[in-house]
């Protein structure tokens, strides 16, 4: 079959590679119909996520038909469609119990390596380095899918791939950072970053009943589609000083909760700050930018919630603890427990209260992936989310 | 030498006890261990994988036996890998599964067979034994090993660090 492969750093290619087989029991495989590039991709991308290695199939957010189930898979049928959860989870161990099943305890065999570097393991994740598990990812045209008696939800109706797609990751992850900061009424949500997460992060926030949400980027069609699509109003930070147009809008208060959808990569306008953690990214004496966590901490109205759905990886420099601690802040943030959310979340898709596609800007050929994460990270003709086809 | 680590599994005392006594299946997660031939007398014959296709192995027998509470034992007298350990089974807080803790005592000879025991326990006992017991939660819990692409043969302190890339087994 055909794969985008990792193959080094900034270094992608599609390759003919075997098919998938059911190694596991609860293993099915699946025909992949639609697949997308995340914008945590661009991380591995650019070699920010230790533990790749040369040939690992890229891709998290898949769907698909299934064509093949393993002996303990009695709820899924060949010829089913199904969206996939991008984190794998056993449904059997205390996380899963939970629903925190981003943090499945038996998923990653490789749980060792994460140990190391994080303290404790989360769940391994297709695609997504050998640090969290070693699985091949969705950008090709076959995946093989552990605990498919837990994971993939069966999509019954005439939903388009495009609607459905992103309950892989997306929107869920844009939902759980909504559903952290606790919206009450007349709630301000300020998100940084309206990339496609941000973006569902925001729709969200007005579904959980946000009186305002403010969208902060440096791309004014991102920002355009953030007015349009959730009420968004948008603040460029290239363009306006941010702590000082968030004080105006709310009056001195504060945004009750900011959302970090952006995540270790990120820039910002002051530049002598972007040079200190570039540099110190560069030399590894820090993994992650901050600057979005930070000026969310710093933006937080006292007593408010700061939301961190953007992905990091391991330390960060120059972190606000003194603002965090006076100011009776509270964080909250995760990988998103995807399987909790795909019925709710379907059902609102279902029912018009949302449609996630609205994200999509471009639909390529699986093979012309290279290209695809590109033009996503070089942010080329206005790319906002690329859906590949296998 | 000696090593010890800990897991919880959600899984009752009794069901893990009895999984843990019946040795015939350690094998199927200590992944040094070729077989472990019980002979019905507490004692039993332990084989392991040494390296190149060998194998090399040793009378044991049980020290202790507490029914889903604890289980020692330590190879015999002359045995030419010496070694002991025990098990514990506690319930977890809230009585939901059940606290395992694992301590290996071993003492390596010296000459060829020193080197061949050390590879056999590992070039760091304590995450060999780790691995063993993530694979027994995976076991009890799950069923079975959890295998990728990248780790074929699922959890393996050697593997760890000569990953296959997370491209399909073919």
């Amino acid at each position: 079959m055909r794969a985008n492969c990792w193959m080094g750093k900034t270094d992608l290619e599609v390759r003919e590679v075997p098919d998938p087989t059911i190694l596991n029991a609860r293993d099915a495989i699946v025909r992949v119909t639609s697949t997308a590039v995340c914008g945590s991709d661009l991380h591995l991308f650019h070699g920010f996520i230790p533990t790749m290695r040369k040939g690992d199939i890229l891709g998290h957010e898949f769907m698909g038909e299934v064509v093949e189930v393993g002996p303990g898979v009695s709820n899924l049928q060949v010829g089913d469609r199904v969206v996939v959860p991008f984190p794998i989870a056993c449904g059997n161990c205390y996380a899963c119990d939970r629903e925190l099943y981003s943090l499945c305890e038996n998923s990653n065999p490789n749980a060792a390596i994460a140990e190391k570097l994080l303290g404790h393991s989360p769940a391994g994740l297709f695609g997504y380095s050998h640090m969290l598990g070693g699985y091949p990812g969705g950008q090709a045209e076959y995946a093989r899918v552990p605990f498919a008696d837990v994971g993939p939800i069966k999509i019954e109706d005439d939903l388009t791939d495009e609607q459905v797609l992103f309950l892989s990751d997306i929107f869920p992850t844009g939902y759980m950072g909504a559903e952290l900061c606790d919206i009450q009424p007349g709630d301000v949500v300020a998100v940084w970053g309206a990339g496609p997460v941000g973006l569902l992060a925001m729709a969200s926030a007005r579904l959980l009943g946000a009186e305002r949400v403010i969208a902060i980027d440096r791309f004014d069609y991102r920002l355009q589609r953030a007015a349009e699509h959730a009420g968004a109003e948008p603040i460029n930070y290239e363009e306006t000083d941010v702590a000082d147009a968030l004080q105006w809008i709310t009056a001195g208060r504060g945004p009750d909760a900011c959302i970090d959808a952006v995540g270790l990569e990120a820039h910002q306008s002051n530049r002598a700050l972007q040079a200190y953690d570039r540099t110190k990214q560069v030399a590894r004496l820090e993994t992650d930018r901050p600057h979005a966590l930070r000026e969310a901490i710093i933006s937080c109205r006292n007593g408010g919630t700061v939301s961190v759905i953007g992905a990091y990886g391991g330390l960060v420099d120059k972190f606000p603890i003194g603002s965090l601690m006076n100011r009776s802040l509270t964080v909250r943030t995760g990988q998103c427990h995807v399987q909790r959310y795909l019925r709710p979340l379907l059902d609102r898709i279902r029912n018009g209260e949302i449609d996630p596609s609205f994200v999509i800007s471009h639909t390529m050929p699986l093979d012309q992936a290279p290209q695809a994460f590109e033009m996503f990270r070089d942010k080329a003709d206005n790319c906002t989310k690329v859906v590949l086809k296998p | 030498m000696q090593a010890r680590t800990a897991v919880t599994i959600k899984r009752p005392v009794e069901e893990v006890y009895a999984f843990w006594r019946d040795f015939t299946n350690l094998p199927s997660f200590m992944y040094h261990l070729k077989s472990v031939e019980p002979s019905g007398d507490g004692r039993s014959h332990w084989t392991a994988n040494a390296p190149a296709g060998a194998t090399v192995d040793w009378d044991a027998e049980i020290t202790e036996d507490r029914p889903n509470a604890l289980i020692a034992w330590a190879s015999l007298e002359g045995s030419k890998v010496e070694n002991s350990g025990s098990v514990s089974f506690t319930p977890a807080p809230g009585g939901d599964g059940t606290e395992v803790r694992v301590e290996l005592r071993y003492d390596p000879p010296g000459g060829a067979l020193g080197k061949v025991v050390a590879k056999l326990f590992g070039e760091e006992p304590q995450q060999q034994i780790s691995d063993d017991l993530r694979r027994l939660k995976q076991v009890l819990e799950t069923g079975e090993v959890v295998l990728s692409e990248g780790s074929p043969e699922g959890t393996r302190t050697a593997r760890l660090l000569k990953q296959r890339p997370a491209e399909p087994v073919s």
